[in-house]
This record gives C-alpha cells, sequence and structure tokens, in this order.
C-alpha cells in the first residue's frame, strides 16, 4: 500500500492556540452548525432518562405502527414502543460504542505512532508490519467472526473495533512525526541538550495534535456508522435499543410502514454528517488554510489600450518585430474580489538575432512579464493593459487558439529548474516526439528522427539512451539540454528563457549558456533571457533591461548599463555583484565549445 | 517486476499464514460444545463425544490447526459444522455474485469518479463545488444507510426494481442487470464520492506543477495536457484510494447482500460466522485476506506502471 491517507494528511500544520481554535471554529459557518447539531445530539443522549416519555422497553402493542400522539411526538414502532424513547436511548448505546472504539484506536495508535516515527528503526519496521496486517483483515469479517468468539456483546465488539482502527492513527502519527524529526528545530533541541521526553513532548506533539483531532472527529462518524451496521445486521444484543437495530425493525417493515426509518436514518445521518462537516471546519481552522477560497472563473476584462504619450496607439516606429512589449500590466485577483497589480507598465524589445537580458531581483516581476508573453500566467493572474506583438501580431486579446499556434513555432519557452518541468511519467523521448507530431504535423518515425537529431544539437552524448530515459534517469544540466532541445524542435524565432541555469551547477551552467550562444547565433534566434545573474548578462546579452517592483528602471546595451549605469538601483546591484564576487573575464567562444 | 512479484507474493503467503494460525487459535478460545449444538439437549452424552470425535474436535487445538492447515494448503477447507456442505464448493457457489457485484461497483467507480473529479480539477466553478458536497455526503453517510433509501425509492416506492432476490448472469442477462443494479448504485454512491475527492485534488495539484506549464508553453493543446499528462500523474494517488475502497467494499458488500437478499460471500459471512462455524469462517477469512492482498498487488502494480519513478526493478 501506498503511504497516503487520502482525507488525512495535511500539508502544513501549524500550531494553533488552543482559546483562538476554538473561537475560530465557531466562526466557521460549517463548524457553528455541525458543532450545535453535534452537541444537540450528545445533550439529548445523556439526558435520555429526563427527556423520553417513558421506559425504553415499555411496549404496548395496541399502538404498534401507531402516530404521533399526546406525549409522544413521533409516535410507535412496530411493537409499540414510544420511538423518541428509543431513539435517545439507543443514541447512548451506539454513541458510546463509537466513543469506545475511538478511545482503544487513539490509546493503540498515538504512542506507538509516535515512537515509530520518533525513533524509527526496529520498532518502526515491527510496528509497520504489524500494521500492514491489520489493514488487510476485511474489518466486518473479523467483527463477526469476533462476535461468535466474544459472544454478542457490542461493547466487546467495539473493542475490537478499536483495534482495527488503530492503524490509520499510527499512520497518521508516525507520517508526521518521521517528517518532524529531521526539522531543523527538532536538531535544535537535540543540539541544545533536551532529552527526548521533553522535545516529543513540547515540539512534536504541537504538529500532530491538529491532524490528530481532524482524524479522530472523521474516524468516530466511520464507528457510529460500523457500530449501526453491525446492530443493523443483527449482531447486537437482544432488545437494547440502538440506531441500527431500530432501523433493522423498520427494514424488517419497509413495506408496511416505511416511515419507521426516517427517525433512526436521520438520527445517524445527521450525527455524521455534523462530524464530517466538523472535520473540514476543523481542518480549515486548525490548518489555517480555510481562506482558499477557488478564483472564480470568469472571463478576463478586456485590457485597456494601450496608452501611448500623445494618445495614440503606441506608434509602431521604434518598436522591433521580433517581439514589442508597450505598457505591460500584470494583475493577479484577489480572494476577496478585485486585483493587485504586479508589472506596472513594462516596455521591452527583442530583435532578431540578438540576446536581451531582462535583470532583476526576484519579485520584481520578471518571470511575469515573460509569462504574459507566452500566454502561460498562472490561474488569477492575466494580463490587464498594454500590447504584445510578436512578428508584427498583437497577442494581447488574441482568442487562445491562435496565440496557441504561436507557441512552441514561433516562441518558445526554457524554464528555471529543469528537473520539475519534464513530466516524470513519460520519457524524454515522448516528451520531445509529442508537441513536434502536435505542432509539425509529423509522423512519430520523422519526429523520432528530429528528436534523436535535436538531442545530438544540444550537445548529449548518447542521444538514444537519453531518448528512451525517464526524467529521474538523468541528471539536471541533462535536463535543461533536453527542455532547450523541446523549446528548439518546432523551429522558433524567439527563445523565451527564464533563469536557464540558476538550477545548475557552475561548470553546467557555462556549458548550459554556451549552447544557448551556439544556438542562437546559428538560427538567428532573438532571446529574451530572463537572469539576476549580472555575469550571465555580460557574458551574453546585447542589450539589457533593469527591472524593479513591477517596472523598467533602466535600458540600454550591455556594456553602457553595466559600465555606466544610470539608475541608481542599477548601480547597487552591480555594486553587490562585484564587491564579493570577482568579475568574470569577457565570454570566449572557444571556452564553452570545447566542453 | 517479476521478482517484485514474487517477493509480494511470498509476503502475502506469510500474512496468510499468521492470520490463519491467529483466526483460529482465536475462534478456538470459546470451546463451544458442538456435538451437544448439532445433536440437541436430548442427545446422551455418548453421541454427543462420538459426534465432536467424528469432527476431530476431542484433539488439541494445535493439533486442529495443523490438520486444518495441512489440507487448507491443498485446497480442502473441510465441510461445514452445521450444514455438513462442503465449503469450498459453498463458497465457489457464492463467490461469482460478489465478484459481479464488486467488479460493477468498481468499473463504475472508476468511470464516474475519474470523470467527475477530472471536471471538478480542471473546470473548478459548479460542478466542483457539486463534486465535494458529494464527497461529503458520500464520506458521512453509512453505506447500509445509502442503501436503505435507494431500497424504499427505487424498489419500495416506484416499484422501478425488485427489492430482493438474485437472477444469475448465466439465466438471464436482465433478470441479472435488474437485480444487480440496486446493490451496485447503493455500494458505488460511496465509492465514486471518496474517489472523486481525490481525483479532483491530484488534478489541481498536477494542474500546478511546472511541467504543465511547460507543456502550454509547448502549444499543446489543453485537452490533450488534460488527457495525457494531467489524468495520468493525477491517477496514481487516486488508484491508491480504489484500491482501499475496492478493500472497504468486502464489508459494505455484507450490509448490501444482505439487505438485498443477494446469495453471495457476504451474506454467508453474517449467516456462518454468528454460530461459529470455524470451516467456514475460516476459509471466508482466508477467501477475504486473499482479496484484499491481490487488490494491494495489482494496485502497487498499476501504480509503478502509471509512475516510473516508483517502479521497483
Amino acid at each position: 500500500m501506498s503511504e497516503s491517507t487520502p482525507a488525512a494528511l495535511p500539508s502544513a500544520p501549524g500550531p494553533v492556540r488552543r482559546a483562538g481554535a476554538a473561537r475560530l471554529l465557531l466562526a466557521h459557518p460549517l463548524g457553528l452548525v455541525s458543532a450545535i447539531v453535534l452537541a444537540a445530539v450528545v445533550a439529548g443522549v445523556l439526558l435520555a432518562p429526563v427527556l423520553s416519555p417513558q421506559d425504553p422497553d415499555v411496549s404496548n402493542l395496541r399502538d404498534a405502527f401507531g402516530g404521533p400522539a399526546a406525549g409522544h411526538p413521533l409516535g410507535f414502532d412496530s411493537a409499540g414502543r414510544d420511538i423518541l424513547t428509543r431513539l435517545l436511548h439507543g443514541g447512548r448505546n451506539t454513541l458510546g460504542g463509537a466513543v469506545i472504539a475511538l478511545a482503544v484506536a487513539l490509546a493503540l495508535g498515538v504512542p506507538s505512532g509516535l515512537l515509530a516515527g520518533y525513533r524509527g528503526g526496529r520498532f518502526d519496521s515491527a510496528a509497520g508490519w504489524v500494521v500492514n496486517l491489520v489493514m488487510a483483515l476485511p474489518a466486518m469479517v473479523v467483527l463477526l467472526a469476533s462476535r461468535a468468539i466474544l459472544g454478542p456483546t457490542v461493547w466487546v465488539l467495539m473493542v475490537v473495533l478499536g483495534f482495527l482502527v488503530a492503524p490509520v492513527f499510527f499512520r497518521l502519527v508516525r507520517g508526521i512525526v518521521a517528517n518532524v524529526r529531521n526539522e531543523l528545530y527538532v536538531d535544535a533541541a537535540k543540539v541544545s541538550g533536551l532529552r527526548d521526553r521533553r522535545i516529543v513532548a513540547r515540539h512534536v506533539l504541537i504538529v500532530v495534535r491538529a491532524p490528530i483531532i481532524i482524524q479522530v472527529a472523521l474516524v468516530s462518524g466511520i464507528a457510529v456508522g460500523l457500530q449501526a451496521g453491525l446492530e443493523f445486521l443483527g449482531i447486537g444484543s437482544g432488545d437494547t435499543p440502538t440506531w441500527g437495530a431500530m432501523l433493522n425493525e423498520a427494514f424488517k417493515n419497509i413495506q408496511r410502514a416505511p416511515l419507521l426509518m426516517l427517525w433512526p436514518g436521520l438520527a445517524l445521518g445527521l450525527t455524521n454528517g455534523a462530524l464530517v462537516l466538523l472535520a473540514a471546519a476543523l481542518r480549515d481552522v486548525l490548518e489555517d488554510r480555510g481562506a482558499a477560497p477557488a478564483v472564480r472563473r470568469r472571463r478576463a476584462p478586456a485590457p485597456e489600450a494601450p496608452r501611448g504619450t500623445d494618445g495614440t496607439p503606441a506608434g509602431a516606429g521604434g518598436r522591433a518585430r521580433l517581439l514589442s512589449v508597450r505598457d505591460l500590466a500584470v494583475s493577479y485577483a484577489l480572494p476577496g474580489g478585485g486585483e493587485r497589480e504586479v508589472v506596472h507598465g513594462v516596455d521591452l524589445d527583442v530583435r532578431a538575432g540578438e540576446i536581451v537580458g531582462l535583470v532583476g531581483e526576484s519579485g520584481s516581476g520578471k518571470t511575469q512579464t515573460a509569462f504574459s508573453i507566452l500566454g502561460i500566467l498562472p490561474e488569477g493572474g492575466r494580463v490587464s493593459r498594454g500590447s504584445i506583438t510578436v512578428e508584427g501580431q498583437e497577442i494581447v486579446g488574441m482568442p487562445e487558439r491562435r496565440h496557441r499556434a504561436l507557441r512552441g513555432d514561433v516562441v518558445a519557452y526554457v524554464p528555471q529548474e529543469p528537473m520539475s518541468n519534464l513530466d516524470p511519467a513519460f520519457t524524454v523521448g515522448s516528451q520531445l516526439v509529442e508537441p513536434m507530431r502536435c505542432k509539425l504535423g509529423i509522423s512519430r518515425a520523422e519526429a523520432t528522427r528530429r528528436a534523436l537529431d535535436l538531442l545530438s544539437l544540444v550537445e548529449i552524448a548518447d542521444p538514444r539512451r537519453t531518448f528512451g530515459s525517464y526524467p529521474h534517469e538523468i541528471s539536471g544540466g541533462m535536463a535543461q539540454r533536453v527542455l532547450i532541445a523541446g523549446a528548439m524542435s518546432c523551429d522558433p524565432r524567439l527563445l523565451i528563457a527564464d533563469e536557464p541555469t540558476t538550477a545548475l551547477d557552475v561548470m553546467v551552467q557555462a556549458e548550459v549558456l554556451g549552447l544557448l550562444r551556439r544556438l542562437q547565433r546559428e538560427r538567428g534566434l532573438g532571446v529574451l533571457l530572463v537572469t539576476h545573474n549580472l555575469g550571465v548578462v555580460a557574458d551574453l546579452c546585447d542589450r539589457v533591461a533593469v527591472m524593479k517592483q513591477g517596472r523598467i528602471v533602466e535600458t540600454g546595451t550591455a556594456e553602457q548599463v553595466l559600465h555606466a549605469p544610470g539608475d541608481p538601483y542599477t548601480q547597487r546591484l552591480l555594486g553587490a555583484v562585484l564587491d564579493d564576487v570577482p568579475a568574470r573575464g569577457p565570454w570566449r567562444p572557444s571556452n564553452a565549445e570545447v566542453s | 517486476m517479476l521478482s517484485f512479484i514474487a517477493r509480494r507474493t511470498a509476503a502475502g503467503a506469510v500474512l496468510l499464514f499468521v492470520i490463519s494460525f491467529l483466526s483460529y487459535t482465536l475462534l478456538s478460545i470459546p470451546d463451544t460444545d458442538v456435538g451437544r449444538q448439532l445433536l440437541g439437549q436430548g442427545a446422551s452424552q455418548d453421541l454427543v463425544d462420538a459426534r465432536n470425535a467424528a469432527l476431530g474436535l476431542d484433539r488439541p487445538t494445535a493439533v486442529q490447526y495443523a490438520d486444518w492447515l495441512a489440507h487448507a494448503v491443498r485446497g480442502d477447507f473441510g465441510t461445514s459444522w452445521f450444514s455438513g456442505e462442503n465449503v469450498m464448493r459453498a463458497i465457489a457457489n457464492r463467490l461469482p455474485v460478489t465478484i459481479s457485484l464488486m467488479v460493477g461497483v468498481t468499473l463504475v467507480t472508476a468511470v464516474l469518479a475519474f470523470g467527475l473529479g477530472v471536471w471538478a480539477g480542471v473546470r473548478r466553478g459548479a460542478v466542483d463545488r457539486f463534486v465535494q458536497v458529494f464527497a461529503v455526503v458520500g464520506y458521512a453517510l453509512p453505506a447500509f444507510l445509502v442503501t436503505l433509501v435507494i431500497v424504499l425509492v427505487f424498489a419500495v416506492h416506484l416499484r422501478w426494481f425488485p427489492a430482493i432476490g438474485y437472477v444469475g448472469l448465466t439465466e438471464s442477462f436482465t433478470g441479472w442487470l435488474s437485480t444487480v443494479t440496486l446493490p451496485v448504485v447503493s455500494l458505488a454512491v460511496v465509492s465514486v464520492a471518496g474517489v472523486a475527492q481525490q481525483v479532483r485534488g491530484s488534478v489541481i495539484d498536477v494542474m500546478r506543477q511546472d511541467y504543465v506549464r511547460t507543456l502550454r508553453a509547448r502549444g499543446l493543446p489543453p485537452w490533450r495536457i488534460i488527457l495525457r499528462h494531467v489524468v495520468r500523474n493525477a491517477s496514481a494517488p487516486a488508484l491508491a484510494v480504489l484500491g482501499m475502497q475496492f478493500v472497504g467494499m468486502l464489508g459494505g458488500a455484507v450490509l448490501v447482500e444482505q439487505i438485498f437478499g443477494l446469495p453471495g460471500i457476504g451474506s454467508m459471512t453474517v449467516n456462518y460466522t454468528t454460530r461459529g462455524d470455524i470451516p467456514v469462517i475460516m476459509a471466508l477469512v482466508m477467501v477475504s485476506v486473499t482479496v484484499v492482498i491481490v487488490i494491494n498487488l495489482v494496485v502497487d502494480i498499476l501504480i509503478g506502471w502509471l509512475n516510473p519513478k516508483a517502479r521497483i526493478a
């Protein structure tokens, strides 16, 4: 089995102060409603002797199947017993059984999970084996068999159920603790000499608390359901009222009085529903991802017309034919409605055969600008203003289908992080072949041949082997070459490279940069090179645009910007590089092409 | 691959052995006087003893277990104490009912849950909210309660389908279909809800992956990216859940078969286990554990096929 518990694994359980959590839960609409329902059910069940009109076993056959009467608001069952009374007393047994199962499961699962997760080693593997064994047991069969062994006492069966459910808690706690064990703050606690017991109490328990509480709500639902299911099968002890037994009796009379099912069914459904909703609300509150409303899909409003200085659309004169960006603004929808602009009016040109560097610190909007040109802004983002032309065609407001036709063919993309940009489920070869077949309409054999050519073009030593490899079988530098080959596969004229070397180690960086330079020269490509590395700019770029907080602060030739920066921000950027890193010599083609 | 299957099969055999030993030992604890139960209070002690001896119950538990094991490994699970039926034959008669139920539910679940989950994960909006509400409802309600409501509406009230009974597939296809539809739907509600929720979650995760963006940047059409890349990458966790649902379905089948009066393994479990019929219980435990082991193995192989990283050499 895989290690995933579908409903349970939290992404990042953040410790929340308890009082605050309770208040937040009641402020959560679902949380409030389910808490009220559960409180009502528990109160009704606890106060059953006070609230019920009579003793649960009093029956009067004259009243059998009787409807509501004075003092008997819900009517009578098939034996003439008061339904409200049976319902309240039945809840005691049904919920009580669930509580027992839960207590056993927690008592077994949590400590063993803590120990296995924190200590690992032999106890971990032994416990894991037992857990796998228990999880292979079909719960219903075991419970029925246990009844044969232990007799028809539901309470005892609930203890067995607790055993069967304990692995849920074990796996949950073990998984989280094993993750936390290697966290820096636990290391720090160990180094500072804290004892294990104290570390577990102070640092580890806090992390598992929220997921356990959530899981308790879910497991209670399951326990209540299974308890009722067993009772429904008639496993219970004779005449004891429970919701399951009431449903069983109702089912026997389904043709005669189908409404008998209503009340116990409702009680069971409401209790379970409230528990599951409570779990959902708890997850929102305790794991602090309550305010994650899905960004509503709506038609993006048309971007405002480009602001030319003289009121006319930015003049065609002075705009590069290959790529020209004027007054580009990018905005993101905010969860509460409204938008936030992250790029504020960027102007940029790339001519055929030139490499333009787009420089700036992280968060300055470089990547957003690049994604806008490609039309691949993430969900919620849109071009809110401005004009982008590629080969003279305006792409802002262009129908997606036509824009898509440009991607790959005219504009291509080399991403930053090589490993995460290859689909792990497909071989390198099939990821190269698929776009070519799709975009160029060529046969598989033809696409395969071209893919192998491309792989040797990007200086991969054994193209055939790489072609058949999965992404996890190749190195980062190799993966970046594959991505460059993919970008080149449909003969684009503009290459947008987003930090293409940041994730690679220094030797490989130089090789990949050399490769980009060579391809650019051989094919006369225009390249927009997004980078924060001024050394790369000095090596490769003809012109540079410096970006800061969503604006271009300086543009010019590489020499101009690097040697005589006009903007104070550029000066600081340069200063930061030159202070602690020796400046690199000018780029020499022989250097890179040797490797 | 072969060595992986071999290792898992060996581990499964060990698991079966341990479980069989524990079950047999635990089942023997109550020390029921089976002979007395069979012959009634009026029978003489001599007759009862003779009956117990004939069943082999006069021997120590360990010997009984060894004897059981020696036969079981050859596929002979003996005869029922109470009905005298050959256990293996009884199970073989009933297994097709349960299997057709579970295969039906799995197919319905796979199709509906993947359809709904992918749709919700890609489109979001109203479909997404529907799937999430459906998932909560499906998770919250015990399967047998859902089943009762379905019986009430479609069998008792609307009378579209028979409330109880079973017609074999070989006797009449339409008859089989009409008796199997409601049970399958009842079980499917819960499993579709669970799996669709998981598919939705993984689809949303995968849609945010860098490689999906890169595939878009290559100019591939969205449907192609979704059907080929997103669905495949989102399938592995969903399959794990589907596997767990299948295991849970063994329990659900017990209730559903009982409600619809289907002569399957589930109703057999209820009828025989409550009487403490050890040969039958042991066979049922072995069959269900085997099913669980096989399902887990199949799921792991499928996940390995979908996700090359998880592939075991």
